[in-house]
């Protein structure tokens, strides 16, 4: 049991330091950049309308469950017929959301970004916090952050209709009415958005102590081994992974709501 | 050789202040150095802790220019050149003289740590078998040089000196290298969740940052400790399924 | 009369190094209530610095190896000096004690079967040292570290002990000084078991810190045990001389072990010239057959840069002297050339010496996975020390006292080999704690006498009370008798030298004597460097003088007035004692004969 100590140095008051490098960067780059999409997605979701355009379908309102039959929802019709009356409006990318949101505000890689971006407790290392008091993850609300583990199977399951999505990307409605394999810019788009969300989603702590972190012995069990390498290969670079997958996922909304808004033709390669 | 400025804080637990010196400099001189001659030609009695001088004992971790550093492996060529450099002493432990700090606290820590504890040897001469590639987890671990940069960044410690309630990243290292070495039988999952409050830790990584020996902290011991935290506390599922198997390795 | 705490315990163990905390827990196993008395934290002690390999004959790579190998080899490494029944019990030991620290967490790299790995070292016939990558020392030390703080050990951190206590002709503890307020503390104990390490800071370059003073050689010399075989000092032949504030620092034999080779600056491979006969027939022919060694082929033989340390030290200074040496007075030792046989070598290189990777990357801006280091002669090892008995580690004079680790001798004769100093800490330590714990039990309490302990405050406080700026100061004095050391009594000594160096060393002590230092009492590097100034001059005392008596080369003692070894001196050691007028007294001593049966193991193994 670790004990007291007194004694101890005067604590340092917000943002006091002897850093002298640019130590504020990056928590200013985070917040502008992590804002920033919050802002632009909570936009698109409430949208409702320009989330697909041809083949291409956004990755927010991916799996289509509830949306315009002309492309393809599962249930055909616009909207629930659950959803309370006395809410506005609804949005497909409501049922969708909740899912990749919770896995990414519980991911590890982000509590400890955004906590140094919007929390200040500290907003870089050895930079004084602004308060004294301090609970960490152990009390209501944060300790639900330990239930990461449980928006993981969410997050797969998206990567299986994001794929679905890119698979159906590459099939083009001919003149005739037959679908002919192509491939075009939104293709591409929407693949790169699979891959890295698969990157981001394959990296995952949780999932990497699941496939065999949590084991001690992993010699002699082949299969189990060649996962966990592949899982820790990619959660070296959680952050980098993180980070692009973000920026993508809004990059590809803005590129389909670009092509339906009629404002951006799908360039055809082949 | 050329001359440059070292601000040096000197004093005790009653409070203290930079002192500025000029210091000669010779080639590929590192900040131990410099300090050593201020010792030796300016201040005789100026307190500094120093061993091997190579990274390898962690005895002169101090805070260079604001940030955890081993003196003997922070070249000086290596910082701006324009401005002085700063050298403190530790900030998350008491201060002793100068640059010394009193971190017995760790000691105390981990004697209270419940201690390795193998099974039962495979073979006759006392010997057991592990693979390599299982070994590697905990051998990272291992390299650990005590060197308490990773306790001094921790905010935790740092800024919320909650001393008697977080045991600090070194010690996640410590219980990391227990709980995955193949051949213990140890169980300290409880102990990190209560009595080591793991649950303090909220991942900003300026241990895995500061550590002289590139120890992955963060990802490859306290958030797979984490993870064994919530196995056990927090995921229903999990300890149903323990349940159903009996506890497996 | 002084103030000072008074601290009982059956066993005081001095020093927590791997000897220190194997001894403490060895006597703490056994019932004793024990202090330990470290100079620095816990844990930071010269063992860290240990990097290739623990050896013991585990035969798990090679299953020719055997105990009674590794007795031929160390006998053979030290020149037939060593104390044959040390080299007999070390070697027969070493496994065990290896083995069990598993027990207490250490792991150690492992073999395909998943046994404990062993690589090869120099002077060893079979890779024998089992090791992790080239931390071995610190894996030793932090396993030692974590199983001894539960086993009821009190620690004494940063606390210097200054004089043993004695009680009649018997030791009776120790008296000591903490760092932090420089308050004084009696240990009073019915054993003191002295691991206090080596004399490394007696010379000008050497890969020692701050702390191997000596004060164990010379605390036990004042007070009547011998010392012998002072004349040996290693220089490990491959130490960092670029840039200048990182000369001495260690390179790690493990870095030939993997197959580094030596050259000079005409890129010649010289260490396969001058191959000594002892070796002639264990040493590959060529290039090729030495790398077949290094990956593990038992038809070849092994390559001359695994040769042992004094040989290879002596080479390296030849080449320097004759002209070829690299830029900064060192040769080049070259790992980045196994890319020729191995496709991913710098990935091999840096998994299999991270350490000295990372050494030379921070320290030197070299990447040794590409280019070659500089390397040159650093003082290394002390093999002399305090003389004890074989069996029980006790001193040879001064009952109660005993020794482990390097500041004891015997084991390593005149030259030691890599890897056996950590089983050398693990095996002595653990009888030397055995033994003390049992020489407690056995014997009457001890009785402090306030005189001594007075006198012996007097003596400690004496420098704060002079004053310091009439002469250098003590960093400087220390300078100048590292200096000394250095040029006449280092790698290459002859007569004259020695004789200068006798009479210089006279006057530094003096001076040493009436040196002041300023400041208070309260964590002063100045006054503690004052104090340990004393040890260092004792102990160099004794390195000159035994220097000067052997007139021979052998091992690790080079004379250049004497250039080879001498038959006569092969069955003498060298040893040093406090005669009555207070002077240093040198006997020869002719060691005991070896039983036929270890002869016959040394015969049989060529």
């Amino acid at each position: 049991m670790p004990s007291k100590v007194t004694a101890l140095p005067v604590r340092r008051t917000f943002g006091e330091t002897m850093r002298t490098d640019a130590w504020w960067l990056q928590p200013v780059v985070v917040f502008v950049v992590f804002t920033s999409f919050v802002i632009y997605s909570t936009w698109a979701a409430f949208q409702g309308n320009n989330y697909y355009s041809g083949n291409l379908l956004s990755p927010f309102y991916s799996p289509l469950i509830w949306g315009d039959p002309e492309a393809h929802s599962f249930t055909g019709t616009l909207e629930p017929g659950w959803w309370p009356s006395f809410l506005p409006v609804f949005s497909p990318a409501f049922v969708i959301l909740w899912a990749p949101v919770s896995f990414r505000l519980t991911c590890y890689y982000y509590r400890g970004a955004y906590y140094k971006a919007y929390w200040p407790g500290p907003s870089s290392c050895s930079v004084g916090t602004p308060r004294e008091a301090y609970m960490g993850e152990r009390n209501f609300p944060l300790i639900l952050q330990n239930a990461h583990r449980y928006t993981l199977p969410f997050a797969l399951l998206l990567l299986v209709f994001l794929s679905h999505d890119a698979w159906k990307a590459l099939w083009f409605q001919t003149e005739s009415g037959s679908e002919k394999l192509g491939l075009s810019l939104g293709t591409i788009v929407l693949t790169a958005n699979v891959v890295l969300l698969s990157g981001y989603t394959f990296g995952c702590h949780s999932l990497r102590h699941l496939i065999g972190g949590g084991i001690d012995k992993l010699a002699g069990r082949p299969v189990q081994r060649a996962a966990y390498e592949c899982v820790s290969w990619c959660n070296g670079r959680h952050m980098i992974w993180a980070w692009c997958s973000l920026i993508w996922v809004s990059f590809t909304d803005i590129y389909v709501r670009l092509c339906a808004m009629g404002i951006w033709a799908d360039w055809r390669i082949l | 050789m050329k001359t440059t400025t070292f601000k040096v804080w000197q004093g005790n637990s009653d409070g203290g202040e930079l002192k500025t010196y000029e210091v000669e400099v010779d080639q590929g001189y590192v900040v131990l150095d410099a300090i050593h001659r201020i010792q030796a030609e300016q201040a005789n009695d100026l307190a500094v802790r120093w061993n091997c001088k190579a990274g390898k004992c962690g005895s002169c971790s101090a805070e260079v220019n604001g940030s955890p550093k081993l003196m003997c492996m922070t070249r000086i060529d290596e910082l701006p050149a324009d401005k002085p450099i700063t050298v403190e002493p530790m900030r998350t432990f008491p201060v002793v003289k100068d640059l010394v700090t009193d971190v017995s606290w760790n000691y105390e820590v981990k004697a209270s740590i419940k201690r390795f504890s193998p099974k039962t040897a495979d073979h006759e001469d006392g010997s057991w078998d592990m693979d390599q590639y299982d070994v590697e987890r905990p051998q990272e671990f291992r390299k650990c040089i005590e060197c308490f940069l990773c306790q001094d960044v921790c905010h935790v410690l740092r800024d919320h000196q909650l001393h008697d309630r977080f045991a600090g990243p070194r010690h996640y290292v410590y219980v990391a290298n227990m709980e995955m070495n193949p051949i213990d039988t140890g169980d300290r999952v409880a102990e990190l969740r209560e009595e080591l409050g793991i649950g303090y830790c909220n991942i900003t990584k300026c241990c895995t940052k500061v550590c002289p020996e590139g120890i992955t902290i963060t990802d490859n011991a306290i958030i797979p400790l984490k993870e064994r935290v919530v196995d056990q506390s927090y995921d229903p599922l999990a300890r149903l399924i323990k349940l159903v198997k009996g506890s497996g390795d | 009369m002084t103030q000072h705490q008074v601290l009982e315990y059956d066993v005081v163990v001095i020093g927590a190094g791997g000897a220190g905390l194997r001894a403490a827990i060895e006597a703490a196993a056994k019932g004793a209530s024990v202090g330990l008395i470290c100079k620095s934290l816990l844990g930071k002690a010269h063992t860290v610095m240990a990097e290739g390999g623990v050896a013991a004959a585990l035969a798990n790579v090679d299953d020719r190896d055997s105990w009674k190998v590794h007795f031929a080899d160390t006998m053979r490494g030290g020149h037939y000096l060593n104390a044959w029944r040390m080299a007999e019990l070390h070697a027969q030991e070493a496994p065990e004690r290896v083995r069990e620290l598993e027990g207490w967490g250490a792991i150690m790299d492992r073999t395909p079967d998943g046994l404990i790995n062993q690589r090869n070292f120099g002077g060893h016939a079979y890779p024998r040292l089992a090791h992790v990558g080239d931390r071995t020392g610190l894996e030793m030390i932090r396993t030692l570290q974590d199983h001894g703080i539960h086993e009821g050990i009190d620690v004494h951190m940063e606390v210097t002990v200054s004089k043993l206590l004695m009680d009649g002709g018997r030791c009776a503890g120790a008296l000591a000084y903490d760092r932090e307020r420089g308050r004084f503390k009696a240990f009073k104990a019915k054993a003191v078991v002295m691991a206090t390490g080596g004399i490394g800071r007696a010379f000008l370059v050497t890969s020692n810190s701050w702390e191997y003073t000596g004060d164990g050689h010379a605390l036990a010399y004042h007070v009547g045990a011998e010392l012998v075989d002072m004349e040996f000092v290693q220089f490990h032949p491959t130490g960092m001389v670029w840039p200048p504030s990182v000369r001495g620092i260690l390179v790690t034999e493990g870095v030939r072990g993997e197959g580094g080779i030596l050259k000079n600056s005409e890129g010649r491979r010289f260490m396969f010239e001058d191959i000594p006969p002892l070796y002639k027939e264990s040493t590959a022919d060529t290039p090729e057959e030495g790398w077949r060694y290094v990956v593990g082929d038992r038809e070849a033989r092994r390559p001359p840069e695994l040769l042992t340390r004094d040989h290879v030290a002596r080479k390296i200074v030849k080449e320097v002297q004759e002209g070829r040496g690299s830029p900064h007075g060192g040769a080049f030792l070259d790992i980045a050339w196994i890319k020729e046989h191995i496709k991913d070598s710098e990935d091999h290189i840096k998994k299999k010496l991270p350490s000295m990777y990372h050494q030379f990357k921070e320290l030197a801006g070299i990447d040794i996975t590409k280019e070659p280091m500089e390397v040159g002669p650093t003082t290394h090892y002390a093999m002399g020390g305090i003389r004890v008995d074989p069996d029980s580690q006790m001193s040879t004079t001064v009952p109660g006292l005993f020794a482990a680790g390097e500041c004891a001798a015997g084991l390593h004769g005149a030259n030691r080999l890599g890897g056996n100093s950590l089983s050398d800490l693990l095996v002595f330590g653990k009888r030397a704690g055995e033994y003390a714990a049992e020489f407690a039990a056995g014997n009457t309490p001890v009785h402090l006498q306030d005189e001594q302990i007075d006198l012996a405050v007097q003596e400690a406080l004496s420098p704060l009370e002079r004053d310091p700026g009439a002469d250098v100061g003590p960093y400087r004095l220390q300078y100048e008798l590292q200096h000394l050391m250095q040029d006449k009594a280092g790698i290459a000594r002859e007569e004259g030298g020695l004789t200068e160096a006798l009479n210089e060393l006279q006057e530094l002590k003096t001076r040493a004597q009436a040196m002041g230092a300023g400041g208070s009492r309260e964590y002063n590097p100045g006054w503690h460097t004052t104090l340990d100034l004393q040890s260092l001059l004792t102990v160099a005392e004794a390195v000159v003088m035994a220097s000067q008596a052997r007139k021979e080369s052998r091992g690790a003692h080079s004379r250049l007035d004497y250039l080879d070894k001498d038959p006569e001196w092969g069955t003498v050691n060298l040893v040093l004692k406090k005669g009555h007028d207070g002077e240093m007294e040198l006997r020869r001593e002719v060691i005991p004969e070896i039983p036929e049966e270890l002869q016959k193991i040394i015969e049989e193994q060529g």
